[in-house]
């Protein structure tokens, strides 16, 4: 079977845009996602080194918060949902590891365990990631989003240049 | 002023979440090779589809607001911190560059099928930990720089709002024509038929 086409960019930005307005309709805030890993760093913290977990200064006050309470656990079950609804109608639901053609699985992997280091690192740095604070502090107009943003594109651009023939 | 509803429960979350990802994965972002398809400058879809959704909401709210539906400082604006928030985005440009994913994105990889996508999301359990465990050294960082609470551009300029999204929308429209004209020089966008072939692709 065949996939379906994508939506355009535009049509998507738009549905987007409606999703982020009644999220922000609902619960007065808007997306995101990184807060859902770093609840989840607590939990796993907690299980592995609880003592060391609940000392630490940055995640106890996580640990103390039932993760399911939170809204942002609901919030990315939801989004894992809604995306696996939309692989599964567009008949593009691939079991892969998805990479460059001339990248192999182990280096793809490596790569993906580096970025997503940096990632975490950052979006605890920043307090938000592209969601939360890219699209959501966008759309509020902080100039915090406008800040993030225009780092993030720089860095993408950047390491874009480094990492550019892996990909292509 | 009837909004916002302050609804922080399970069905608010589910619903939100769930229109999110339905969005982002037609929009073809469950693919590290789309996404990073915006920094070889062959697929704007990121820079399209973002840009679209934060002047939609951005004018949403705006208008909700005028109409006396939404109460001015009624919804969450984000403090600035200038240093760690730049440097914080600087990390997080550089870990989607490399890693194909940011945050949202991996979990609309992960849904699509792609193990490299939760290989990705142990990286970030991985990368808040390692924040957390330095988090002495980094706090200064951290905490360095604040702007006023909750400033927004038009504390920043004193533009009045409804002009910072139409200077906003012209940047938009800039964008769309550039990132299309770049595209079509370039061979882009990914279609799904270029990222999904029929027969199972060669792993």
């Amino acid at each position: 079977m065949s996939p379906r086409p994508f939506w355009s960019p535009l049509s998507a930005g738009v549905a987007l845009g409606l999703a982020l307005f009644l999220t922000f309709v609902l619960t007065g805030h808007g997306l995101g996602a990184s807060g859902f890993f770093t609840r989840l760093t607590a939990e796993s913290g907690q299980w592995l080194a609880p003592e060391l977990t609940a000392a630490n200064r940055y995640l106890g006050d996580y640990v103390r918060g039932n993760p399911l309470q939170a809204w942002i656990t609901w919030e990315v079950l939801g989004a894992f949902i809604g995306a696996l609804v939309g692989a599964l109608s567009g008949r593009r639901f691939r079991p892969q590891v998805e990479r460059g053609p001339s990248a192999g699985v182990g280096s793809r992997l490596v790569m993906a365990l580096v970025g997503g280091i940096l990632t975490g690192l950052g979006a605890r740095l920043a307090r938000g990631c592209t969601s939360g604070l890219g699209l959501s502090g966008g759309a509020a107009l902080a100039v915090g989003g406008f800040v993030f943003l225009i780092c993030f594109f720089a860095a993408g651009f950047l390491f874009s240049f480094m990492v550019r023939r892996y990909w292509q | 002023m009837i909004w916002p509803l302050f609804d922080s429960g399970v069905a608010s979350g589910l619903l939100a979440g769930f229109l999110f990802g339905f969005a982002l994965e037609n929009a073809g972002f469950g693919s590290p090779r789309k996404l990073t398809g915006q920094f070889r400058l062959e697929d704007w879809s990121v820079f399209k589809v973002m840009f679209t959704a934060v002047i939609v909401a951005a004018l949403l709210l705006w208008v909700s607001k005028q109409f006396g539906l939404m109460g001015s400082g009624s919804y969450y604006v984000p403090t600035p911190f200038y240093a760690a928030m730049g440097v914080g985005g600087l990390l997080i440009g550089a870990g989607f560059a490399i890693g194909g994913y940011c945050p949202g994105t991996s979990v609309a990889g992960l849904a699509g099928g792609r193990i490299d996508a939760i290989v990705f999301m142990a990286g970030m359990v991985l990368g808040t930990a390692l924040f957390a465990a330095w988090f002495a050294p980094l706090e200064k960082l951290y905490l360095a720089t604040p702007g006023p609470q909750g400033q927004t551009l038009m504390d920043l300029t004193g533009i009045p709002e409804w002009l910072i999204i139409l200077v906003l929308a012209a940047m938009a429209w800039g964008g769309f024509r550039l990132g299309s004209r770049l595209e079509r020089k370039l061979g882009g966008p990914y279609q799904a038929s270029d990222l999904y072939p029929e027969s199972n692709r060669q792993n």
